[in-house]
């Protein structure tokens, strides 16, 4: 069992998560309001990591985040570290992959809140700022809270780009999914057995955790 | 309604806590890429290393290729244990590694098969080209000859005996050649053609049996390693450790012949 690739797993997972939650709740929110010249290749562009293999995704990110690439030196310059192969990389690459699990539950949950409820919120006085906290956040966090639990468990799992930009560096891009790809190849089958399992329980545990909260919810809000 | 975004806050929260758990160290313990076949050597040199000295370095196996690759991208490794020289000086030319590096192993090939399996491994490759004839062989595993020195040899001796075209149909391609040897005893292959390193493990001993094929059947698997750049001092203990008697009597152990320099 490597505690450090399954430490490593978790808290990449709640970094993208912390990073993508306003992301979810901003771009969601728009996408569900809106609409604007456009609109469909935004909506495309989010949804194009479902479809495309991690391995192109990989190949784009190697070469634009670079160390030769334009992003790449501008981080190099900020931070006086690389991108590629380092645990801000792979935070990087695991927020642009998880953009459709983050944005579409968001967004399908602000679609359901009824236009009339908006429009009392604005004829009540309510800023937008204090509508979206007070009324649409609780109407729609059902589907916010399912963006989360999503890109957390989908960010666990994520193996192609990790492999392809991460370099399987011990304790800092070695994810758990990698380990297990690892102690495979060493002929370790008990260590990769023991990680598998964990996995599956915690993947259980956290769907298990959302649908659990979205039905009471549902009931309290019903 | 108030609870529920006290249950999304806290939800947020419970995220947020999870970011500052503390990395682990980093600068400190280097990152050595060693080429797969050295999986199992490589950690009891390591293990080895770390009871003398006290210091630890971190280890990544892949395939040479796939490294080479990742240093040219800027991987933080610092010593690089490649599978063919021919890397390492690819490297020393255009400036990653900081000299010409130390030949430090010559590797060997295998063909392995699972325990009772129907290929009974033997060095000329008799019962394989038998087997083939037969139609009896369905897969066979090799390390990917694109980028994996292993799998570059095994298909130049593969073609040396004149089997590379009929066996094209069963082929696999492990990523490396431990995944290769992982494929090949998976009970789901024939067989395949591995590093002498790997079959000598208990682990793999453990699940096939092997036979060595003649080494005038491929170019030398002549394994050169290089400090790169930016190889701090744990870094050159270690490089200077892996030439030491102890690590050259645990890579002896592996079948690897020891070049004498």
């Amino acid at each position: 069992m490597d505690w450090t690739a399954l430490g490593l797993s978790l808290r990449l997972a709640a970094w993208t998560v912390a990073i993508l939650l306003p992301v979810s709740i901003l771009v969601g929110r728009l996408l569900a309001y809106r609409r604007f010249r456009g609109k469909g290749l935004v909506e495309a562009l989010v949804m194009l990591p479902l479809v495309l293999p991690p391995t192109v995704f990989g190949f784009y990110l190697l070469v634009s985040f670079g160390r030769d690439s334009p992003v790449g030196q501008l981080w190099q310059g900020l931070f006086g570290s690389q991108l590629v192969f380092s645990f801000e990389g792979l935070v990087l690459a695991s927020i642009v992959f998880n953009l459709p699990f983050a944005i579409q539950p968001a967004q399908r949950g602000f679609e359901a809140i009824p236009v009339e409820v908006r429009e009392a919120a604005a004829c009540c006085g309510m800023s937008p700022l204090r509508s979206l906290w007070k009324v649409e956040l609780p109407l729609a966090w059902p589907g916010v809270m399912t963006a989360m639990v999503l890109t957390f468990a989908h960010t666990l799992g994520e193996f192609g780009i990790v492999l392809m930009v991460g370099g399987s560096i011990p304790g800092e891009t070695k994810t758990i999914a990698i380990a297990i790809y690892d102690r495979v190849q060493a002929f370790d089958d008990r260590s990769a057995a023991t990680m598998s399992a964990v996995l599956v329980a915690i993947s259980l545990a956290t769907i298990a955790t959302t649908l659990w909260l979205s039905s009471r919810i549902g009931r309290r809000l019903g | 309604m108030a609870s529920t975004r006290r249950l999304l806050l806290a939800a947020a929260l419970w995220a947020v806590s999870g970011l500052w758990a503390p990395v682990a160290a980093r600068a400190d313990v280097p990152v050595v890429a060693a080429a797969s076949d050295l999986q199992f050597a490589i950690e009891e040199i390591a293990a080895a290393f770390a009871a003398e000295t006290g210091q630890q370095v971190r280890l990544s196996l892949g395939s040479t290729g796939n490294f080479a690759r990742q240093i040219r991208e800027g991987a933080p490794f610092e010593i690089f244990m490649a599978a063919d020289e021919a890397f390492i000086a690819d490297l020393h030319a255009e400036g990653f590694t900081r000299d010409a590096g130390d030949l430090y192993a010559i590797g060997r090939l295998v063909i392995i098969a699972p325990h009772g399996g129907a290929l009974a491994p033997d060095a000329e490759l008799e019962a394989l080209a038998a087997l083939l004839a037969e139609g009896q062989i369905r897969r066979f595993a090799i390390a990917n000859p694109e980028h994996a020195p292993y799998g570059m040899r095994a298909r130049e001796a593969l073609m040396a005996r004149g089997l590379w075209e009929a066996l094209q149909p069963a082929l696999v391609l492990g990523e490396n050649v431990s995944q290769a040897a992982q494929f090949a005893l998976s009970g789901n292959a024939e067989g395949g053609i591995v590093a002498w390193s790997l079959a000598l493990a208990p682990q793999v001993a453990a699940r096939g049996h092997h036979a060595l094929i003649p080494e005038t059947w491929h170019t030398p698997l002549r394994q050169r390693m290089a400090l790169l750049q930016g190889a701090g001092p744990v870094a050159e203990a270690f490089y200077a450790y892996l030439q030491a008697p102890a690590a050259r009597e645990i890579l002896a152990r592996y079948g690897f012949t020891i070049p004498a320099e």
